[in-house]
């Protein structure tokens, strides 16, 4: 909304038309790789010359979909990316949660329980957000391998959430923060402990920055391919690893509307979360910077 | 027995210490006002006695039982904070039954004791609402209900009335006074506000810079101050401040105010308010201490029979008050304050003829501002 008063000249008005055609443009520049993706991916092979990449399909299909899920081949096995697809999910779901309430937790202790070095724990903690990826992968596959963990979904989750913490504790803490430590002290003085208060106090007023955590780790885990090419095996590879896969596998014709396919069904999850509950992400971010 | 017992306590935040050495006992049912300027440790004190900040040194007890380590559960306290600290989440209801639920009171027990509070602070009608649904007023009614609805050993209030307007103000205060006399629970409360300390209080703690210096009754405080804050300190508008030359000797003392313009002031001190400490300070500066309701207009009809000893003074600022008038005039090296009735018909500049009470005045050292006489 414009809040700022004015007299609506011609001019101011001339003005904002140009400024929405700009950023229509903009939009419409962004939206066009997707757009190109959608229509290849409902076309039949046989449409699909250079030249023609934005001509709408003459006969759409949905045959390279059906490949693309259930029989396209990803390096050596031929079935597509299904299976891939659910194993993200394995992986995705149960690392958001854990990392979520872990997060949680480590915000509510830091900013609710101060303690000697509090502060420092979260600077130190606020250092794992700016770690590059690649630095931690050879000690993290030794971990991995202390563990008995290798290649196993259950250690691929678990790099997950190490890596999340950082962010989730960070969203938390700074949420908690604004939160008055005053609804603490009462309810210690009613005589609340530690997880009550975090459970029937505070978490209920955190949804905000709990959808938040969920959308930010759903799109960095799901998304994630460094990491589920390094330490996952064959059955447990994610549907990015699966997807590399598949464009990289080279018999005979490029098959670029299931190569398409393939992507679409590997990005529309986090589309779906963001589509879904984007509104929130937005108000979460911004939460307890200005009041009310 | 002391329902609430401090001794020496110390509280220390990094390098900055802010309660020093504090002492203080309270009978059960008694009402004790902590009052102090900004900052000088009153929430400081109260959460250490509540439990909520570990003290560095001393010792609390409540009701003979040493506290001191204990948690703020264990200590038995209700508090209502300054910010009510309401619970965004949960309604009216469940905010005051919430401390019963914890200590595990069984529901029927619990609904009884929400019904209690709700009747005596009138917000029956509130109880399914959510905080955020409630004016100022009402949120504080219902911090106040959270409170009462346990029957704790000692309810802490931290400036409760600070938020809401004069006229709500003056109707809680009444209501939290009806309330003590009617529960009778020992109460600790602190305010900014001097009528609140002067109504409510049985003993008043006036504290600067994390010390108590008084610990008394209103009147003790108001009448029989220790020092130049705590007369400064309380009263509203605060004691005036009068540099003075002590003269004569005991039995007949005098203090000498010089004002410019004006010939020299003589005042004499009431022999039956004469301490040994005033004989040290002969000839020398001290500080005559006069609140402005003992600085009054001379009644014309009475002629000299009038009480205390006569002033004349030109009235430089007139500020009628409604229930009085306050008179700026020039008395030593500032000005004073004097209070007069609202017929007084005086314009700025005229000559008065005022009476001061000196059997109500205060002395003090001018170096140590500790109290003479
Ligand atoms: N957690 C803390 N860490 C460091 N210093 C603190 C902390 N809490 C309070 N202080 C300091 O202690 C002093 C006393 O604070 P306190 O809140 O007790 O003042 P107060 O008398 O309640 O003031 P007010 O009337 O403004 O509420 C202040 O100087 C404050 O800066
Ligand atoms: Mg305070």
């Amino acid at each position: 909304m414009d809040n700022v008063i004015r007299r609506r000249t011609v001019g101011a008005r001339i003005g904002r038309a140009m400024l929405y055609a700009v950023l229509l443009l903009a939009a419409l520049f962004y939206l066009l790789p997707l757009a190109v993706m959608l229509i290849t991916s409902v076309k039949p092979l046989a449409e699909i010359s250079p030249g023609t990449l934005l001509s709408l399909p003459r006969e759409p299909t949905l045959a390279p979909w059906a490949k693309a899920w259930g029989e396209a081949c990803t390096g050596m096995r031929c079935e597509g990316v299904g299976g891939y697809f659910f194993n993200s999910i394995a992986i995705v779901a149960p690392a958001v949660a854990i990392s979520t309430v872990i997060g949680a937790l480590n915000g509510y202790a830091l900013t609710k329980w101060r303690f000697r070095g509090s502060e420092l724990l979260f600077a130190l903690m606020l250092f794992g957000c700016f770690i590059p990826f690649q630095v931690v992968l050879l000690p993290m596959a030794q971990t991995l391998g202390w563990l008995g963990l290798s290649s196993s979904r259950a250690g691929l989750i678990l790099v997950h959430v190490v890596f999340g913490i950082a962010f989730t504790t960070l969203f938390f803490r700074n949420f908690f923060v604004a939160v008055p430590t005053e609804l603490v002290s009462a309810a210690k003085l009613d005589g609340a402990g530690f997880f009550r208060i975090f459970w029937r106090i505070l978490l209920p007023v955190s949804t905000p920055i709990i959808v938040v955590s969920v959308i930010w780790q759903f799109t960095q885990i799901w998304n994630d391919f460094l990491f589920g090419v390094a330490f996952s095996a064959h059955d447990t590879q994610p549907v990015t690893v699966a997807l590399n896969n598949l464009v990289n596998t080279s018999t005979g014709v490029r098959e670029y509307n299931v190569d398409m396919a393939a992507a679409m069904i590997a990005a529309l999850p986090t589309l779906l979360v963001y589509v879904l509950a984007g509104k929130y992400f937005v108000r979460g971010l911004t939460a307890g910077s200005v009041k009310g | 027995m002391a329902a609430l017992e401090i001794n020496n306590v110390c509280k220390i935040f990094g390098s900055e210490q802010v309660l020093r050495d504090v002492s203080l006992a309270i009978d059960s049912g008694e009402f004790l006002i902590l009052v102090g300027p900004s900052g000088c440790g009153k929430s400081t004190l109260m959460n250490a006695i509540a439990g909520l900040e570990p003290v560095t040194s001393g010792e609390i007890r409540i009701a003979g039982e040493e506290v001191t380590w204990q948690t703020p559960a264990e200590r038995d306290i209700a508090m209502v904070f300054q910010s009510y600290a309401l619970y965004p989440s949960m309604t009216v209801r469940q905010n005051i039954s919430f401390g019963l639920e914890m200590r595990k009171v069984p529901r029927a027990e619990r609904e009884a004791a929400v019904e209690r509070v709700a009747d005596l602070l009138q917000i029956s009608h509130l109880l399914d609402r959510k905080p955020s649904q409630l004016s100022g007023g009402q949120r504080q009614r219902v911090a106040m209900g959270r409170a009462l609805a346990r029957e704790p050993k000692i309810y802490l209030f931290d400036e409760p009335l600070s938020n809401l307007d004069a006229k709500l103000r003056v109707d809680m205060r009444t209501e939290i006074k009806k309330l003590h006399q009617r529960l009778g629970t020992t109460i600790v409360y602190v305010t900014h506000d001097q009528i609140e300390a002067m109504t409510l209080a049985d003993c008043i703690a006036v504290m600067r810079d994390g010390r108590i210096l008084q610990l008394g009754t209103p009147d003790e405080v108001y009448n029989d101050p220790v020092d130049i804050f705590v007369a400064g300190f309380m009263g509203s508008p605060s004691m005036n401040f009068i540099v003075a030359i002590l003269e004569g000797g005991a039995g007949d003392y005098r203090l000498r105010i010089a004002t410019p313009e004006e010939e020299d002031l003589v005042l004499p001190w009431p022999a039956v308010r004469e301490t040994p400490d005033m004989a040290g300070q002969v000839g020398r500066e001290v500080i005559l201490g006069l609140r402005p309701e003992h600085i009054g207009e001379e009644d014309a009809r009475l002629g000299d029979r009038n009480e205390g000893t006569r002033i004349t003074a030109r009235i430089s600022v007139v500020e009628p008050t409604g229930a009085d008038i306050l008179l700026q005039l020039p008395l030593g090296q500032g000005e004073v304050t004097a209070r007069v009735g609202p017929r007084c018909r005086v314009l700025a500049g005229e000559r008065l003829a005022l009476r001061v009470d000196m059997g109500r005045a205060v002395l003090f050292d001018s170096e140590t501002e500790r109290r003479l006489a």
